[in-house]
Parts: C-alpha cells; sequence; structure tokens
C-alpha cells in the first residue's frame, strides 16, 4: 500500500564494536560492547566465543545499566562515623594508600597473620592468593567455602576434577542426564545450550532436587527429594546398580583405584592404607600373571577381585570392600526411600534408566587411542550417561560425602570421561596429589613458605600451630575441617570476633558482601562488625573494596572503590578459574572499553601497588615497583618458567607461542584483536579418557597445564580420608583433640558414605520440620542486580514458596504473611503457594532482600521493604548444646558452609508493614543514591 | 480495567451534553433568544469538557488532531468527527435560535431538518464513543449491543433532564435504570460466556489445570496498570446499589414531587452523580482477557 | 492505513518451545536493550531506582504450574509479545493510522511519530502485548526487530530478532510461517505448535510449542511390568555371591 510508512530498516545503533569479556556473573561469556560517542548503548553476546557462541543472559545483556548504576562508588572513602553509619569523607588515593600502609606495614614486619584478606566472588584468586603468599599471612581463602567446596574437594579428591565449572555433560552424546541440586550454576550459558542439545536429541533430562523450577520445570522427570539425603538416594542406586552386576568392569578395573590391595587386618595400624611397593606405588594384581604389581605398571592387567596375605597381613581389593559395604540390605530402596522422600520405585526406575542408558547401547567414537600402561584401545567406548550436581548437594553438612557418592555412581557406570559422560575441561584433570599442599607457617617480614590453600594428604598437612590449634583464623585445615581446601569465608568474622583461636587486626575484603547475602547470621555478623572492647573496635582495621555501595561498605574504615567490568583489565586465566570448555583450553581477558569517569582504580593495579610499596619480594625489583599496573602483570608476570597468567600468544623461540613461552609484550594486543580469548583445541585423540590417555597427558605438558604426565586413578577409596580416621583411632602422632575422635571415625569414612545433617544432631527436627531453601534466581546475580534498572524490575521482591501440604495446614490464602522461625531467629514475609515441591520444603530467591539505603535505592525500595533474606536466619554456629564448644554449621570434611540445612518452622502472621526483621537504614556514601543517576556521568 | 478519571468523566460529561443537543435538536418549539444562549452554551460546555477532559487521556495530546484520520476502521476516529459535525451542526442551529429570531420565520421548517441532522450527530458521537468500548472482544463486558444502548439510553435520559423533560424523562429514567439493571446482570456472565480462561491463553490447558507461578516481573507493568486493575471491586454490589439509586430511583421520585425547579435540579444532580458510579464501574468492573496471563481479571 | 492489509504473502513470527525455555528472561532484556537503541524512542523507565519502578517492556516471561490429573505439578516457562495476528485487531482500531500491518510480511507495527498515546490499541489487544512508553507517550510493541531482520548494517547473521539471536536455550525460533517449507512451519507441524487463544479470533502468526510429556507416565514410576526390570534383574544379593558372579564374568573374558 502507498502510504504505509517506511520505518528506518537499517539504523546504526553503534559507531563502535569492542569485544570484552561479561562479568554480571561468574560465566563469563564473550561480549560484544556496543558504543556510541564513547558511550556504551548495547551489549550482545560474542558469536566467536567458545563459552557462550553469541548467546547472552538477561544479566549479561543488563551490563549496560551496571556501568550507569546510582550506587557506584565515586572516589577512595575514610570512615568519619562509627563502623556502621555509613559516614564517610571522600580522600585522594595517596592518602587511601598511605592509610592502608599505615596499617599493614607493621603486620607485615612483626605479625603477618594478623591480616586476613579475604575475597569474594573475585576472578583474581591466583593474583589475591600469591598477593597473600607474598604478605606473609596464611588468613587468605576466596569465597569457596561458602559455595561449593564440598563438590570441588569431593571431585579433586575422588575424580581429579569436579562438577562446578571444572567440568561438564557430554551434551553432544549423552543419552540420559541426571541434574542434583542445581538451579543456576556457574556455567549459566552452556548448561542452557547443552540442555537445548539434549533435547534436540531427544535424550532425557532427570531432575532431582526439591524444587521443580528452572532446569527441573524442563526435566522429563523429576525427583522430588528430601533435602540432604541425596546420598541415601544415590547410594541406594548403588545397590540395586551393583546388585544387578550393572556396573563397567572393565572401567572400574583399569581406571579407578577398585583393584588396589588394601590392608584390611582390623587390628594392623594400617588398616585401610594402600599396599605399596618400596617406591610408594600402590599395588594391584595383575591378572597376566596374578603377582603384584604398580597400579600404573606398563601392560598391567588390574584384577578386581585381588586379594593377598602377606607378613601375615590379608589385603583385599577396594572392590572386595565395596561389595561389602553397598551390598548391605540398608541402602535397599525400601529402607531408604521414606527418609529420601520419594518411592522405592523411583529409585528402582532411575537405576534401570540408568543402567539401560550406560550399557544398552554405548556410544562408541572411532578414534584409537592409548593409555598410560601403553594400552592400545580400538575405539573410545563410552557410556551416554552424564551426571551434574550443584549446591543442592554441596550446601549440606554431609556435602561432601554426597558428592563422593555421585562419583562412585559415574564411575561404576563407567561414565567419567568417557564418551557421552562428565568430562573435565582443561586444566584438569589434575589429581589432589599433584596440587600444593597448605602453608601456615608464618616468619615476619617473609613469604609464606608457599599457597596458603592446598589439598592435605594427611595430618601432617594440617595448619595447625606447634600447641596443635589451628594456624588460621577461618580455622581451615584444622581438626574441624581437615579437607578446607577452599578455606571459610564464612567463619572468618565470627572467628576474628571471638578472638577463636586468636584476634586480628586487619580484614581485608574484596568483592564480598559480608555485612549482608554472603554471611550466616547478617544480624549476628553486623554486631561482629561493631563490636568493641576496651580497645576500640575489635576487628581494629576494616579495608573493603568494591566497586558499588553494597551494605558491607558502611563497615568499612577504608574503602578502596573499583572500576567496573567494562572499564579495566581482567585476566580470565587457566591459573584461575579459566572458561575452558571439555575439548578446548581457553583463557580471556577483559580491557578498558571504556573509560572510568570516577576517581577510581582497577583493584589488582592498586593491590599491586600496595605490594610494591609493602616492598613484597615478588612484586619489587630493585626496590622499585616490579609491575606498572595489572595489565603489565598480566603480560610479564611468570608463576613458573614459560608460565604466566596467560596462555595464549606467548613469545617462543620461533615466533608466538601458546601455551608455554616467553611473556610477549604484545599480547594483551593480540587478545584483543581476537574478541579478547584465546582458545586451544585439544587434539581429537586426547579429548575424551583424559586422566588416562597418553595423548592427553602429552599435550598437557606441552601446552604447559603440567610439567610431567600425571596419570592416576579414579580414588574411590580415598586414602588420605582413612589417614585421618586412622589419627582419630589413636595411631599416628598427630592427634586430635578428643572431642572431635567419633565424628572424625563418623564422617571422614574413605568409602562414600552418609551420615544425616550435623544439625540434626543439634536441634530438633521434630520443633523445625520444615527444610528452608534458596535458589538463584537466572536474571540475577547475588547482590548486584538490585542496582540495575532493568533486572530490578523483574526480580524486586521475593516471597516465601510453600508446599501444598503447609499452604492447607496453615490456610493461607493469596497475599497473606508467614512467621519463618527457625533455632537461630524469626522471619515475617509474604507467602505464595507452589505445588511443585516437595512437601516439607519452603524456598526463596536468593540475595533480593536488600538493607535500605544500600545499591544507590530508595530506601522505600520493594527490595527493603518487602524482600528478605533467609540469611538472617541461618547461623554460622550450630545451637549451643552446653558443651562450652563453638561448632560451625559447616561440612566436617570440607568445612563448606551448610547452608541448606536449615530447618525451620511456619506459623500464619498477619501482615506487618514490612517483611521482619527491619534493619536500619544505612546512610548512601557520597556520590551514590537514586539521584545519581547516569545523567551524571 | 483502570477506571481513568478523565475517561469516566469525558463519557458521563459528554453523554449528557450530547443528549442535551440530541433533544434540543429535535425540539419543534425550540426555545430561543437568550434562553436558547443558554441551553445551548450547557450543552456544547459538557460537551466540549468532556471532549477536553479526554484529551488529557491522551499521552500526546498535541497531535489530537491525527484522530481524525481513519474513520473508516476507527470508530474513535468516527467519535471525532461525530463530535465535530454535532458541534458544529448544533453550533450554527443554537448561533441561529440565539441571534437570528429574526430569520427564524423566514427559514421557518427550514430549520428542523439543521436540527434533526445535528440530534443523529449527537446522538451519533454517543454511539461512536460506545462502540469504542463495545466493539473490543477483549473485554467481554462491554463486546455487547447492551452497551451502545445503555450509553444511548442515559444520554437521552439525561438530555431530558437536563432540558426540563419531566414526564419523559421519568420514562427514560424508569426504563434506562431497567436496562442498568440487566447489563449488570448480563455482564457478570459474559467473560465466562467468552470462554477464555488461562488454559487457552496459555494453551496449556490439555495437560492440567495450570495457575500463575511466578510472576513475569515484580514491577509494574502497563498492561497490569491499565487492563488488570481490580481495585474496588470489591465493593461492586454496594456501589450498584448507590448508582442505581442515585441514577434512576432517587430522581424518578424527585421529578413527581412540587417545585420542579429545586427539584428537577436535584434529580439531575442526583443522577450524574449516579451516572459517574455507573460509569467507574464500568471500568473497573470490566474484565479485559489479558489479564489472564496475569492470573488476574 | 489502519485497514488490514489483504493478506500477506509471507507471515513472519516467532515459534516458542515452551518444552526448552527455562525462564532465564535472556529475551526480555535482549529486547529491552535493542529496542532502547533502536526503533523508535528508547524505551523508557519511570523511577528506575525508587520505590515504585516500572517500564516498558516488549516481552515478558511468565511461569505457570500445571496441575495433571495424576502426577506431580508441572511448571511451564510461558515468554509473551506480540503475536503479529492475521487479523490484528489492535490495527483497526487505530483512530491515527499509527498502528499498521505490512502487507509484505505480516509484521505489526507502530507509527510513532503519528502515534497519540490513546491506548485503544493495547486495549483491543487480546494478549496484552503493547505497552505505553512511560517517556516517550507513545505505544510501544514488539516490532518482530524489523530493524534487524532486513538490516543491511548488520553481518547477514545478525539479522534475526535479538530475542532469537540471545536465547540460551534454543527455544525462540525465526521464521516464514506462511510458508510450510521453512525451518519453523517444519518445528511447529513436527511439534504440534499451537495458537494461543484461538478463540479471540486475532488468528495470530506466532506458534507455541507444547512441552513434551512429563515423569514417564506412560509407564509410571513404579509399574511392575516394567520392561526395565531385566535391566535390575539380580545377579546376587549378598557381597558373596556378588563376588562369585565377578569371579564367574571375570573368568569368562
Ligand atoms: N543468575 C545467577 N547465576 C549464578 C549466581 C547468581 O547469583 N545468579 N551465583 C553463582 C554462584 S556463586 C553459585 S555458587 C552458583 C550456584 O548454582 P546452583 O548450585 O545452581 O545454586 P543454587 O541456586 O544455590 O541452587 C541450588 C539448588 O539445589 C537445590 N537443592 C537444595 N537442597 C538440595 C538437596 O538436598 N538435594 C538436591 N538434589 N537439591 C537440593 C535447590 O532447590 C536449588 O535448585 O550459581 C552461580 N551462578
Ligand atoms: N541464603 C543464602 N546465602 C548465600 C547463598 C545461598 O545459596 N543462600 N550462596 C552463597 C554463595 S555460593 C556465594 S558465592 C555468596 C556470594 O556472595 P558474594 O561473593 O558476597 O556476592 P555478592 O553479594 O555479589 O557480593 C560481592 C560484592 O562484590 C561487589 N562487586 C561487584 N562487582 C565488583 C567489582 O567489579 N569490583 C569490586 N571490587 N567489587 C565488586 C558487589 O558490589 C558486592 O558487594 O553468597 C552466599 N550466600
Ligand atoms: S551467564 Fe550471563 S551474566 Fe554470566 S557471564 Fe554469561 S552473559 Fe554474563
Ligand atoms: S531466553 Fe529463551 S529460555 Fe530464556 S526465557 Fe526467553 S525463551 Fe525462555
Ligand atoms: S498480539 Fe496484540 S498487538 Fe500483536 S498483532 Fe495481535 S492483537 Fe496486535
Ligand atoms: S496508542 Fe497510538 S497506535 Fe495505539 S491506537 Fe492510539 S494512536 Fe494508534
Ligand atoms: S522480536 Fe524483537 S521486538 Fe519482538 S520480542 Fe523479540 S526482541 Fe523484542
Ligand atoms: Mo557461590
Amino acid at each position: 500500500m502507498s502510504d504505509q510508512p517506511t520505518p528506518d530498516l537499517a539504523p546504526r545503533v553503534s559507531d563502535t564494536i569492542r569485544k570484552t569479556t561479561c562479568y554480571m556473573c561468574a560465566c563469563r561469556c564473550g561480549i560484544d560492547v556496543h558504543l556510541r560517542q564513547g558511550r556504551p548503548v548495547l551489549i550482545e553476546g560474542n558469536r566467536d566465543h567458545p563459552k557462550n557462541r553469541g548467546v547472552l543472559c538477561a544479566k549479561g545483556a543488563a551490563g549496560l545499566k551496571q556501568v550507569t548504576s546510582p550506587a557506584r562508588l565515586r572516589a577512595p572513602l575514610r570512615r568519619v562515623g562509627p563502623r556502621g553509619s555509613g559516614q564517610f569523607r571522600e580522600i585522594s588515593w595517596d592518602e587511601a594508600l598511605d592509610t592502608a600502609l599505615s596499617w599493614l606495614k607493621p603486620l607485615h614486619d612483626a605479625a603477618p597473620e594478623k591480616l586476613a584478606f579475604f575475597t569474594g566472588r573475585d576472578q583474581s584468586q591466583s593474583l589475591t592468593g600469591w598477593w597473600a603468599e607474598q604478605f606473609g599471612t596464611p588468613n587468605h581463602a576466596a569465597h569457596g567455602g561458602l559455595c561449593s567446596v564440598n563438590m570441588a574437594a569431593a571431585g579433586i579428591y575422588t575424580l581429579g576434577g569436579s562438577f562446578w565449572e571444572f567440568g561438564a555433560p557430554d551434551w553432544d552424546h549423552a543419552k540420559l542426564l541426571l541434574l542434583f541440586g542445581v538451579a543456576e550454576d556457574h556455567d549459566s550459558n552452556p548448561i542452557k545450550m547443552g540442555l537445548a542439545r539434549l533435547k534436540a536429541r531427544g535424550a532425557r533430562i532427570v531432575g532431582v532436587n526439591p524444587i521443580r523450577s528452572g532446569y527441573s520445570a524442563i526435566a522429563d522427570a523429576w525427583v522430588a527429594i528430601t533435602p540432604g539425603t541425596d546420598g541415601l538416594f544415590i547410594l541406594s542406586l548403588v545397590h540395586e546398580l551393583l546388585k544387578a552386576g550393572r556396573i563397567d568392569l572393565d572401567f572400574l578395573a583399569r581406571f579407578s583405584n577398585a583393584p588396589v590391595l588394601l590392608d584390611s587386618d582390623p587390628a594392623s595400624p594400617t588398616r585401610g592404607l594402600f599396599l605399596r611397593d618400596d617406591a610408594g606405588r600402590p599395588q594391584v594384581i595383575d591378572r597376566r600373571t596374578g603377582k603384584l604389581a604398580p597400579w600404573d605398571g606398563q601392560g598391567v592387567q588390574p584384577d578386581l577381585r585381588g586379594r593377598l596375605r602377606r607378613a601375615g597381613v590379608t589385603h583385599v581389593s577396594v572392590m572386595h570392600e565395596m561389595a561389602d559395604r553397598y551390598l548391605a540390605p540398608h541402602w535397599a530402596p525400601e529402607a531408604v526411600a521414606g527418609r529420601c522422600g520419594v518411592t522405592p520405585a523411583q529409585i528402582r526406575r532411575i537405576a534401570a534408566e540408568l543402567a539401560r542408558a550406560a550399557f544398552d547401547d554405548p556410544v562408541i567414537l572411532h578414534r584409537p587411542w592409548t593409555d598410560f600402561r601403553g594400552h592400545r584401545h580400538d575405539s573410545m567406548v563410552g557410556r551416554a550417561v552424564a551426571v551434574h550436581a550443584m549446591r543442592g548437594i554441596s550446601a549440606h553438612s554431609n556435602g561432601f560425602q554426597t558428592a563422593r557418592a555421585l562419583h562412585l555412581l559415574q564411575t561404576l557406570l563407567g561414565a567419567v570421561e568417557t564418551p557421552g559422560s562428565f568430562r573435565f575441561k582443561p586444566p584438569y584433570p589434575k589429581p589432589a596429589d599433584a596440587h600444593p599442599r597448605p602453608h601456615s607457617r608464618t616468619t615476619p617480614g617473609q613469604p609464606l613458605p608457599g599457597p596458603a590453600l592446598g589439598y592435605p594428604q594427611g595430618p601432617e598437612d594440617l595448619a595447625l600451630r606447634p600447641d596443635g590449634t589451628p594456624a588460621r583464623i577461618d580455622k581451615a585445615f584444622s581438626w574441624e575441617n581437615p579437607l578446607s581446601v577452599h578455606g571459610l569465608l564464612h567463619m572468618v568474622i565470627p572467628n576474628a570476633a571471638a578472638g577463636d583461636p586468636y584476634r586480628i587486626d586487619t580484614l581485608f575484603l574484596y568483592m564480598a558482601n559480608m555485612a549482608w547475602n554472603s554471611s550466616m547470621n547478617t544480624r549476628g555478623t553486623i554486631d561482629m562488625l561493631t563490636a568493641q572492647d576496651g580497645d576500640g573496635y575489635v576487628i581494629p582495621h576494616i579495608i573493603v573494596s568494591d566497586a558499588y555501595s553494597s551494605e558491607t561498605v558502611a563497615y568499612a574504615d577504608l574503602v578502596l572503590p573499583d572500576t567496573t567490568y567494562l572499564e579495566r583489565h581482567d585476566c580470565i586465566s587457566l591459573l584461575d578459574r579459566p572458561i575452558s570448555e571439555p575439548d578446548r583450553a581457553a583463557d580471556a581477558i577483559r580491557w578498558p572499553v571504556v573509560t572510568p569517569d570516577r576517581d577510581v582504580r582497577p583493584f589488582q593495579s592498586v593491590l599491586l601497588d600496595l605490594g610494591a610499596r609493602l616492598g613484597l619480594p615478588g612484586m619489587t625489583r630493585n626496590g622499585a615497583p616490579r609491575y606498572r599496573d595489572y595489565a603489565d602483570y598480566i603480560t610479564t608476570h611468570e608463576r613458573r618458567p614459560g608460565i604466566g597468567p596467560l596462555a595464549g600468544w606467548r613469545s617462543g623461540p620461533a615466533g608466538i607461542a601458546h601455551g608455554r613461552g616467553d611473556p610477549n609484550e604484545a599480547q594483551l594486543q593480540s587478545y584483543i584483536a581476537n574478541g579478547g580469548v584465546f582458545q586451544a583445541e585439544i587434539p581429537a585423540e586426547a579429548q575424551y579418557f583424559k586422566p588416562w590417555n597418553a595423548a592427553y597427558q602429552d599435550w598437557a605438558v606441552t601446552f604447559g597445564l603440567a610439567d610431567a604426565p600425571q596419570p592416576y586413578l579414579i580414588q574411590l577409596w580415598c586414602e588420605p580420608l582413612r589417614r585421618f580416621q586412622l589419627a582419630a583411632e589413636g595411631h599416628g602422632v598427630i592427634q586430635p583433640p578428643d572431642h572431635l575422635r567419633g565424628r572424625i571415625i563418623a564422617t571422614h569414612d574413605p568409602l562414600p558414605g552418609w551420615h544425616a545433617p550435623m544439625s540434626d544432631g543439634f536441634e530438633d527436627p521434630v520443633e523445625y520440620p520444615i527444610h528452608a531453601l534458596s535458589q538463584r534466581p537466572m536474571a540475577m546475580y547475588h547482590s548486584w542486580g538490585s542496582q540495575n534498572a532493568w533486572l530490578r524490575q523483574i526480580h524486586g521482591h521475593n516471597p516465601l514458596y510453600l508446599p501444598t501440604l503447609w499452604w492447607d495446614r496453615l490456610t493461607l490464602k493469596e497475599g497473606d504473611w508467614v512467621r519463618v522461625i527457625s533455632s537461630r531467629g524469626t522471619l515475617t514475609v509474604p507467602a505464595a503457594h507452589m505445588a511443585a515441591l516437595n512437601p516439607h520444603t519452603v524456598w526463596t530467591w536468593n540475595a533480593i532482600g536488600k538493607r535500605k539505603g544500600a545499591w544507590g535505592l530508595d530506601p522505600a525500595a520493594p527490595e527493603a521493604t518487602r524482600g528478605f533474606l533467609l540469611n538472617h536466619i541461618i547461623s554460622e554456629l550450630l545451637p549451643d548444646r552446653g558443651d562450652g564448644r563453638r561448632w560451625a554449621n559447616s561440612d566436617p570434611v570440607t568445612g563448606q558452609a551448610a547452608w541448606f540445612d536449615l530447618r525451620v518452622r511456619l506459623e500464619k502472621s498477619a501482615a506487618p508493614t514490612e517483611s521482619q526483621p527491619a534493619f536500619a537504614p544505612v546512610s548512601p556514601p557520597p556520590g551514590t543514591g537514586p539521584s545519581a543517576t547516569e545523567d551524571a556521568c | 480495567m483502570h477506571p481513568a478519571r478523565s475517561l469516566i468523566a469525558f463519557t458521563t460529561l459528554s453523554g449528557l451534553g450530547f443528549g442535551l443537543l440530541a433533544w434540543l435538536g429535535i425540539d419543534p418549539t425550540p426555545p430561543t433568544g437568550a434562553v436558547a444562549a443558554a441551553f445551548y452554551l450547557v450543552a456544547a460546555a459538557l460537551a466540549l469538557a468532556g471532549l477536553g477532559v479526554s484529551a488529557l487521556h491522551l499521552r500526546r495530546p498535541e497531535r489530537a488532531w491525527r484522530a481524525f484520520r481513519e474513520w473508516r476502521t476507527s470508530w474513535l476516529s468516527r467519535e471525532a468527527w461525530t463530535a465535530a459535525l454535532a458541534l458544529a451542526l448544533s453550533g450554527a442551529q443554537g448561533l441561529l435560535l440565539t441571534f437570528g429570531t429574526g430569520l427564524l420565520p423566514a427559514l421557518g421548517m427550514g430549520l428542523a431538518p439543521l436540527g434533526w441532522l445535528a440530534a443523529a450527530a449527537a446522538l451519533g458521537t454517543v454511539l461512536c464513543t460506545a462502540m469504542i468500548y463495545a466493539q473490543l472482544a477483549t473485554v467481554p463486558r462491554w463486546h455487547h449491543w447492551s452497551t451502545p444502548a445503555l450509553f444511548l439510553a442515559l444520554a437521552i435520559t439525561g438530555g431530558a433532564l437536563l432540558s426540563g423533560r419531566i414526564a419523559v424523562a421519568s420514562v427514560a429514567l424508569a426504563l434506562t435504570g431497567a436496562l442498568q439493571l440487566w447489563c449488570w446482570w448480563d455482564g457478570d456472565k459474559r467473560f465466562a460466556r467468552a470462554g477464555h480462561s488461562l488454559a487457552t491463553a496459555t494453551g496449556l490447558g490439555g495437560i492440567g489445570t495450570p495457575r500463575p507461578l511466578f510472576p513475569a516481573h515484580t514491577a509494574r507493568s502497563y498492561v497490569m496498570d491499565e487492563m488488570v486493575c481490580t481495585v474496588g471491586r470489591r465493593h461492586a454490589r454496594k456501589l450498584r446499589a448507590l448508582s442505581l439509586a442515585l441514577m434512576t430511583v432517587l430522581p424518578v421520585v424527585l421529578l413527581q414531587l412540587p417545585m420542579p425547579h429545586l427539584f428537577g435540579f436535584l434529580a439531575l444532580v442526583s443522577h450524574v452523580i449516579g451516572v459517574f458510579v455507573s460509569r467507574w464501574l464500568f471500568f473497573a468492573e470490566a474484565e479485559h482477557v489479558s489479564g489472564l496471563y496475569y492470573g488476574r481479571r | 492505513m489502519t485497514a488490514l492489509p489483504p493478506e500477506p504473502v509471507r507471515k513472519l513470527g516467532l515459534v516458542i518451545d515452551l518444552d526448552t525455555c527455562v525462564g532465564c528472561h535472556a529475551c526480555v532484556i535482549a529486547c529491552k536493550g535493542w529496542n532502547d537503541v533502536a526503533y523508535g524512542a528508547p524505551l523508557g523507565d519511570a523511577d528506575a531506582y525508587g520505590a515504585d519502578p516500572s517500564g516498558a517492556f516488549l516481552n515478558r516471561v511468565h511461569s505457570y504450574e500445571v496441575q495433571p490429573p495424576d502426577g506431580p505439578a508441572q511448571h511451564v516457562h510461558f515468554p509473551r509479545s506480540c503475536l503479529h495476528c492475521d487479523s490484528a485487531p489492535c490495527v483497526p482500531v487505530c483512530p491515527t493510522g499509527a498502528s499498521y500491518k505490512r502487507a509484505e510480511d505480516g509484521i505489526v507495527l507502530v507509527n510513532e511519530d503519528a502515534c497519540i498515546g490513546c491506548g485503544l490499541c493495547a486495549w483491543a489487544c487480546p494478549y496484552g502485548a503493547r505497552e505505553m512508553d512511560p517517556s516517550a507517550g507513545v505505544m510501544k510493541k514488539c516490532t518482530l526487530c524489523v530493524d534487524r531482520i532486513y538490516n543491511d548494517a548488520l553481518p547477514e547473521q545478525d539479522r534475526e530478532p535479538a530475542c532469537v539471536r540471545t536465547c540460551p536455550s534454543n527455544a525462540r525460533h525465526f521464521g516464514d510461517l506462511a510458508d510450510p517449507e521453512s525451518a519453523a512451519s517444519q518445528l511447529v507441524e513436527a511439534r504440534g505448535g499451537f495458537a494461543l487463544m484461538p478463540e479471540t479470533g486475532a488468528a495470530p502468526v506466532n506458534r507455541y510449542l507444547p512441552p513434551r510429556e512429563k515423569d514417564w507416565d506412560e509407564t509410571g514410576w513404579g509399574d511392575e511390568t516394567d520392561v526395565l526390570a531385566p535391566w535390575l534383574a539380580p545377579v546376587a544379593e549378598e557381597p558373596q555371591g556378588f563376588l562369585g558372579w565377578l569371579d564367574r564374568t571375570l573368568g569368562k573374558v
């Protein structure tokens, strides 16, 4: 028609596109930032990026609003009012750095452990960890201890790699995926892309989750498990599969320690330890000879049935122990189903589905390969069963063992690193004993002898002071949680405030909202941060680096304002938490695609600057700063010769080299020219069976992931656990305190087991009959999202979702409120009904509730008046049981914060004017607040 | 639907104004001179005030002239035309009656067709206004012949009252009251009759019974504010009674009392307030089908 | 322009897969982002950091719980945007001609220069797909990214709607639904795609793909005659028996 308008069909929305890396969450997708006259106007996914292949989540596309948020800090701040008042004076960077130095220098020179440097969701742990090591304090960790260390530790001690973001289902070949307790995970986009690929191929997905939302909503089948009971459920599956002989004997014999011989003499001081040869190598029976042989001997064919009597001691294979253990009737579906909230038929159905998917139709890739014993395989035979799990397993105080049980299930099915199953992402696989051990011995003025965090192999690796008390402020690597490989961020403030094990002087926090959603027991934490004794604050100095006016900023004495993610260099390194995919190693950078308009500095550069001013060895050369800034560090720092933060475009003898190589001045330019990302495809022959595949091991060495091939066996029997048990039984010179012996014996089972969540022993499950959980909303990232003009319209407040059973029992209707009572406190919050729930589970979205005055929002914002946190009623300590001890609400093996052990009871409530508890407002730091919108910049 | 004050005021006032103009138009013995001026000014003021207020409902009132364009399909556009026409014709008539008393004999019966045309345009405007609502299949309560019927009935009744036609007004009041009652009674059933439900809105009815779970957004939105307004429905029954009493019952009684000027005026006031309440209910009780997506109607 | 054009030869539209949509809202924000800088006035927000924020979005993702007659409740995420109806009731009601349906591809658009912000088109839309811009005071709706799909300033592969490009779960597909050979039509055919509220007579072009059958209810969790039973036939109930089986099995190889 003639008068039909003609819109502009080809608008040019930007004049420049810069490719960098998203940081609206830890997934780290590639983004195309569109700029118009230097201002970002649109963010799209980078199609050439291995992580997201062009797609972007809601947060990623909303990143624009983060860069113009009214919550951005504008200059360094020095506290002027009392702590928590939010009263600050803007100061210069010189004054800020001098102040920091005046606190840190004396500590460095006299008592480095009095600095506790803890970081939250940052992606610079290889820098921050190294900095702490150079400073000489053992008191460093990132947020892993409150996040998913159960998953990481169980994975690494068992498989040499873990779920989390370090492994992924074989999306191209799996036919059945079991998802345990995953709402969103770090691999946000890859998981969604993968689920779509599974669906497109007609593969099936089973969601094991008390809540049917998100991924479980699109799953073909749903198991409404009772929180904290997955271990029982999984071991019942193991029971059924073993009973039916539906296990991959060949895989077990070759690649796991099922054939390794154990001392099985009940009286022996080495009971449960491996039989080793003089070189210390665990022994198996070689089927070819019927004789002992080292596990990794060339051509050896380990015998699962191994049994040997030597020097009066009987040794049996781990397989014997497993048969004894898991065929016991108390693992039968009938025995566990009730407690798990499922039916025996459901358990059998899933066991049968697993058996069918694994063994009916194996995945066969015609790629010949050679294993570490020199055995040549004509093809790669795999099991089309993939498992993925996250915090639903991890955030319980039995999560370590539950994750181990899951790895046992995978291994029995031959579903680890085989086609169709679960695959590692470089730099994994890497077994626990190839990781460093923890270091905690401090010397004034000197660096630590090695990294503070590591993987203990036995009591001798614990971080204990000469008197046997914990050497670390968070009590990591102590008898309370020997394998706390990520530290315990959630215990730092409580322990420091209690002076248990000692007092500290300076708490230095980076990117961790510890006065709000990252702490258990919010109110208590706030009190601890402001607690005073005769000499002033119990924690004398608090330094916070944040980019925004979070709740925690109000508790800082000194604030180091960071840039936003579009304004700085960052390094997504293979030394850290990389963005690799199973068939490719990858790392990436962020670079300043826009220029900051405030007096802010990139934290990493500030940290290096501080290090240089302190004279820390790695950061100075001839008394002068070693690095100009973080960009310079990224390019020129070397951890080992030839190995730096970035693997791509290094310089080799004949020009550019990837992986290993000398620093290359132009490295960052190459990254920028390549969309900010580097990827190295793993050769096809090396893409599966990585721990045992000679081609992969060689590739890993060439590429610089390892210095020598390091094949290993899946540790179904975990010897380090047994070593702690043995100590608890009274063997050895390093002995646990008596009050912990029983618990260590019960929980450090070298074979995967199940124990009830620890809190069951401290509070009455009948009094608190309901489980209370939180879930990640896909469109929000922790606390950061609420300052986002677009995202907060989607999630501006959160109700508590109740299952039908309790909705009816309390005779609730739409608009009603409930009181949620735990042994720690009470919430009064809006209620909503959800039928697709485990009948004794309630939940809400995580981190939507905000404190008034924070995040640049109006104090009457719905986030503050209707939003709420479960954190207010979760405790970092288990209820006092009168024994004079502080028992952490953590996993007894790893120290993982047990967020999801929370139990509550519910009461109907009259609607209050706002959700309870209501906290007094904090006053917004200078330059922030709802009026400081983008026009101000 | 959101009971926007601008729309309630507009439909009520302009209905009254155009109703009066219609009566004036067909009056075989129209007032003349100052009396005519008074009547026409009142009518025009009501109609224009209504139109003026309705412009407040536009987010871009400066472009209101564009509304004349699509008279072929749009009732809103037609309303603009008929309103303009009615005002022009009535204006001409009013001017003649006021100032052209000298000309009148010459025109004789010639004036009548102008009046009839003006009346037709005035009622046409009311019809178009009503059709704006009645055409909307999305609001089953409105999507019915009774919507224009009621609008016209109210305009005619109000006009009769305003022009002091006591007998006619009494009958009209009674009939309109009856129509209004029936509209409420039948209107309550129309949404169900139209067959829309969350099951058809989502197409998920094949699996089972759907119910809203997570809201699409916790913030307000235009659709929710405009289409899914449920405020005050709780008081609907009381308001209906009040509306009916003020709009028809009380005026009928008042009209039968002596002192027609006083009680006639009171009847008018009562009626207009009643119509305001009825119009408020007209919007507030109207359920838009898109509300289904929000679990509301 | 308010008359509907004769039936267009091409009917461009979206196909949304309710079986894979995880409800992540990525499409909501991608749409907001694109339309904030492209077609017409920026998509406004009011009281963005305040106590009562609101804003115009052209695509919203709901979430519904569906209770089957037997079996556990299911949960379906449900994106909702303009369906580019064949008999778009939002078009003829428009007094200014601002609202129109394109003759060449059926896309329904608002000419913002002519819109008076009367809101009538939004009232006429059964699907709640139109939102008034709080700042510009003109009607906003999904443009089917008409300024992307024909945009020769964009690389070829980006000439698809922003929401389709971004969807991580591949739950959104774009194509010509008048062409039975198009990938979009084929999907609709294969998966039994349906239209929303056919009873309104608006004749939407967009299609929704239903969720696949859930919870394995064709056999039920507990069916004894399960074809799967042989997969769990015991070789041994006791550890000793199991080790015997192991001996026999390994002896064979
Ligand atoms: N959009 C978004 N993405 C994020 C984040 C974010 O804030 N927003 N945060 C990032 C971070 S730091 C992390 S740690 C990851 C966490 O990623 P997820 O592990 O996916 O995180 P949660 O939301 O804690 O989800 C835990 C899930 O476990 C279930 N669950 C709880 N208890 C049990 C149980 O006993 N058994 C089983 N089977 N399930 C259970 C809960 O119902 C929930 O679905 O997400 C990362 N990605
Ligand atoms: N109830 C409950 N609580 C939980 C969980 C749960 O499941 N349930 N999950 C826990 C888990 S797994 C985790 S990981 C934690 C997450 O908790 P945190 O790691 O504390 O995450 P955030 O709340 O996002 O806080 C990070 C801080 O970093 C700041 N920040 C953001 N960007 C930048 C930047 O560019 N530079 C700097 N310097 N700072 C920046 C933010 O402003 C914020 O103050 O929460 C834990 N808390
Ligand atoms: S998942 Fe989303 S927020 Fe996270 S990095 Fe990717 S695009 Fe950014
Ligand atoms: S982006 Fe895709 S998966 Fe996410 S809500 Fe939209 S349609 Fe659903
Ligand atoms: S969905 Fe609504 S706005 Fe879109 S064409 Fe149909 S009626 Fe018009
Ligand atoms: S709001 Fe604009 S597009 Fe809609 S009917 Fe009115 S003038 Fe037309
Ligand atoms: S097609 Fe474009 S305008 Fe329409 S919903 Fe998708 S992104 Fe928004
Ligand atoms: Mo986390």
